[in-house]
């Protein structure tokens, strides 16, 4: 589901979002039009206003945990986390936690990767929120979604700032809903 | 907050005590400082947000640098509540566009550290961000890479200071505050 469906259309701040948003064509290889937030991150208005629209989202969720995806989900999903109260999980490539972790594999174009967690981190039935810059496959954020229910906790949203609009409606991830702020833009430009 | 025995910030201990030592990790005779456990307790987290953000909500800082990946999740939400852009420094090949590098050594070997070229500006008065601050190598490359674009650096901010491994030494003279010392 996309914010324009679900009560914020016609908010200027999503335009104002969309437009900081930089597209880089063919990274990192041709024919990927790579959505760069890092210019959004440069804008400080509009970097809140991708902060304050998810928190005015979560904040009477009872979200109890909020896990992001390295690297970018630790960007946006500490400020959320910290506005809502909620502690946060980063989720990592393999070797980079420390103690005990459980992890998960997920398909990439070529091969597969894997997302840990630490098991110590989750209790049984809390209530939590994944985050990320972009879906576009889903990969990651379906590892994510199972890495949080195999500790036991209910995966309540995903959310993310950029999605591609295969994700409008309804679509759900893993059964879980899936919450966008805008689409990707430039989208269909492959020029060589 | 940063290394006088003045009179220490109640809240410091809190935070000093979320911090899990994780002795072997990545290798052995390596005791790990693992902030992970201080982001599960919410009254923690904020607290170390919001010493900083006091410390610099009236610096002037325009621009938060936060060293990839442990940076990130200290660097914007202090960058977000003083109103100052957020910029990532990055191992290399993950920043898409054009960037700049500097290199900087590992016990074996050398690693790089990326910033976007543009992001920074000649000018802009820049705080470096990490979760801990070893032997300042990574630190000093990112001083290295704000100062060669025109920003001067106010500041590099830790969560954590090893202090035997003598980091602070190695910032060129730029200041280092942190919170809890590890010794």
């Amino acid at each position: 589901m996309f914010a324009v469906e679900n009560g914020l259309l016609g908010d200027p701040r999503l335009q104002a979002i969309s437009d900081a948003i930089r597209v880089i064509p063919h990274f990192p290889k041709t024919g990927i039009m790579f959505q760069d937030i890092t210019t959004l991150l440069l804008d400080p208005v509009a970097f809140k206003h991708v902060v304050d629209i998810f928190v005015d989202r979560y904040k009477h969720m009872n979200i109890s945990l909020v896990a992001g995806v390295e690297a970018r989900g630790f960007i946006f999903g500490p400020p959320i986390a910290l506005a809502i109260g909620a502690k946060f999980i980063p989720l990592r490539k393999p070797g980079k936690l420390p103690g005990r972790v459980i992890s998960e594999e997920y398909e990439l174009e070529y091969g597969n990767d894997r997302l840990e967690m630490s098991t110590e981190a989750v209790k049984s039935h809390e209530r939590a929120l994944v985050i990320d810059d972009l879906v576009a496959t889903g990969g990651t954020l379906s590892a994510s979604i199972n890495l949080l229910e195999r500790a036991g906790a209910e995966v309540v949203e995903c959310a993310c700032v950029v999605g591609l609009p295969k994700f409008k409606g309804h679509c759900k991830l893993k059964g879980k809903p899936l919450y966008v702020l805008v689409e990707p833009t430039q989208l269909d430009e492959i020029t060589f | 907050m940063s290394g006088n025995k003045e009179e220490e910030d109640p809240r410091i201990n809190g935070i000093k005590t979320k911090i899990r030592v994780v002795p072997d990790f990545p290798k052995k005779g390596i005791m790990f400082q693992d902030i992970t456990t201080v982001l599960l307790d919410p009254k923690a987290f904020k607290d170390t947000i919001d010493l900083f953000v006091e410390r610099y909500r009236d610096k002037n800082i325009s621009v938060v640098a936060g060293i990839e990946a442990r940076g990130f999740l200290f660097g914007p939400p202090i960058a977000l509540a003083i109103g100052a852009k957020f910029v990532p420094l990055r191992k290399p090949k993950k920043l898409p566009g054009e960037t700049i590098f500097e290199e900087y050594e590992l016990e074996y070997g050398n690693d790089r550290l990326e910033m976007h070229v543009g992001a920074v500006e000649a000018g802009d008065r820049a705080l470096v961000v990490d979760d801990l601050i070893a032997t300042g190598g990574t630190l000093c490359a990112a001083i290295n890479l704000l100062e060669r674009v025109g920003a001067e650096v106010v500041e590099c901010a830790c969560v954590i200071e090893l202090p035997e491994l003598q980091g602070r030494q190695r910032l060129k003279g730029k200041p280092l505050c942190m919170l809890v010392e590890y010794r």
